[in-house]
């Protein structure tokens, strides 16, 4: 019970926290408006029309992994440029259930991705909204949200390692919004790259999402596989993050930057 | 004489002491790397959306990507002063203002410049983008010239900078328009009259368009208007620069607010 307050209080600061960053607007709102506009033009000078809301879904996906990457890869960094890492450390709470939070909060940002993406579609392209299975869709975003939260927290724990983190974070924003199959399907993509896009939460978020709203796939093994994923990613953060706690404990770096 | 060391020496002391990126750690995975996989994105996704060939792609993004460097590097250049507080003791020297300021642009148009050709390299090994070679040199010339109009427009942002609270946000969100206004990724005559008419003031336009003829085996005069422009547009955006620069020195002065947020 405690642990279940510990993440919803923890959860609710940080959204608070990231809603009121300019950055964190910018990169759930304004970025993924920007990829599906040049996606929306691209679809359309190339006679594919059809594409639009094909489009929309994914560039809100990509807003969802987008926020998880800078807001997860810098999480421990910020926490000790601020001064608070050693605290939340100390206190009896495992480390676990304080980082956490802010993982899943990254992700949960993502909201604003959906909606202002499908909005601007709707508003600005003339984009029908036609849900093929609503009840699917609606449980299909939660489950996204909490895969990449739970990816976030993967991410967290492992980029701590390197004091250059925002590199990473920068880095792998492109290679994972081409290799998750948002925008481009996976089948243009070489083969060798598929076993890479299967073990990736927004792979699976995203067929999920699609398959839902478009109709076709298999949506319930997309969120099933969605879900398998998110315990993996749970079970390798929390090995990491335990290694990173007694690594710095025991070299005495916590607070070194 | 002391003009010139302060463009030159001046200008690359500042270039190492403000621009953030320049640790191999933080330049290789942010300037290197992430580029290569913008390229493939847009790439692939022209593929997907059956817009134009994987060169089209391969030149507009190549180009675009000196604006990494000639956005965030002349942006950092200028407003880190302020940041580190350091803005003050340097506006209180009697340095030569142009040379002070137009020196910061040297180093971040090399860095630009590297960054687009490593950005056609990958093009050439990744996506089989081969250019005629005589054109080489008339490619070189347009990137140059873009990465020059670039580098201007940063050091705007680097003066706006100078007074408002969160000028990266600003670079942040003028670096990613790029990608729609400019040409990068979709032809100007397929966007709405509007957005073509503010792509065509911004720097890259021209330059992208130049580029992309050449890389189709135009003759450099045939297409030297493109570079002109490009070329103008950038000593417009540099003169707006220093006169913004001059601007927020004397209200800073003024209002005693060179250092407040």
């Amino acid at each position: 019970m405690k642990a279940l307050r510990l993440l919803a209080v923890g959860w609710t600061f940080h959204l608070k926290s990231l809603t009121s960053s300019g950055f964190f607007l910018m990169t759930s709102i304004f970025m993924p408006l920007l990829v599906a506009t040049v996606a929306y033009y691209m679809f359309r000078a190339g006679h594919r029309p059809g594409s639009l809301f094909y489009a929309s879904l994914g560039a809100a996906v990509y807003g969802i992994w987008s926020t998880t990457l800078f807001g997860s890869g810098g999480a421990i960094q910020w926490q000790r440029w601020q001064g608070t890492l050693e605290v939340i450390v100390a206190a009896p709470a495992p480390f676990l259930l304080v980082l956490l939070p802010l993982t899943l909060a990254t992700s949960s940002m993502g909201v604003y991705s959906l909606a202002s993406t499908l909005f601007w579609g709707r508003v600005v392209f003339g984009i029908p909204f036609d849900i093929a299975h609503p009840l699917l869709f609606a449980l299909a975003i939660p489950v996204t949200l909490i895969g990449l939260g739970l990816l976030g927290l993967v991410i967290a724990s492992s980029f701590v390692l390197y004091r250059y983190a925002n590199a990473l974070a920068n880095m792998l924003d492109w290679p994972i919004l081409l290799i998750s199959g948002l925008l481009v399907p996976l089948s243009l993509l070489p083969g060798w790259s598929h076993p890479v896009s299967w073990s990736l939460a927004p792979t699976w978020g995203m067929r999920a999402i699609r398959d839902s709203a478009l109709g076709g796939g298999h949506p319930l093994r997309a969120l099933t596989m969605t879900l398998v994923l998110s315990a993996v990613y749970l079970v390798l953060g929390s090995v990491l993050l335990r290694n990173f706690e007694r690594l710095a404990r025991r070299n005495a770096t916590l607070s070194l930057t | 004489m002391t003009a010139l060391r302060i463009f030159f020496i001046g200008g690359l002391i500042s270039y190492r002491g403000l621009f953030n990126w320049i640790h191999p750690a933080m330049y290789i995975p942010t300037m290197l790397v992430g580029p290569i996989f913008q390229i493939l994105f847009f790439a692939y996704l022209g593929r997907y959306s059956r817009l134009e060939s994987d060169s089209f792609f391969v030149v507009g993004n190549a180009v675009q990507i000196s604006a990494m460097a000639g956005v965030y590097a002349s942006t950092m250049a200028i407003a880190n002063e302020r940041s580190y507080q350091t803005l003050s003791p340097l506006l209180a020297t009697p340095a030569n203002r142009l040379a002070l300021f137009t020196g910061r642009s040297l180093p971040v148009l090399a860095n630009g410049l590297f960054v687009s050709a490593w950005g056609f390299v990958a093009g050439a090994l990744l996506l089989d983008f081969r250019p005629d070679r005589s054109s080489i040199p008339a490619l070189a010339l347009a990137t140059v010239v873009s990465a020059f109009a670039c580098t201007a427009f940063g050091l705007a942002l680097g003066s706006i900078g100078m007074r408002a609270r969160d000028v990266f946000l600003i670079a942040n969100v003028a670096y990613f328009l790029m990608w729609l206004l400019c040409g990068v990724n979709i032809p100007l005559d397929d966007l709405p009259g509007w957005m073509a008419q503010l792509g065509c003031a911004m720097p890259l336009t021209h330059g992208i368009a130049a580029a992309r003829e050449l890389a189709g085996g135009a003759r450099l005069g045939s297409i030297s208007g493109l570079v002109w422009t490009e070329l103008g547009i950038g000593i417009a955006w540099l003169a707006a620069a220093y006169g913004l620069f001059r601007f927020f020195e004397l209200e800073g002065r003024r209002r005693a607010a060179l250092e407040t947020f």
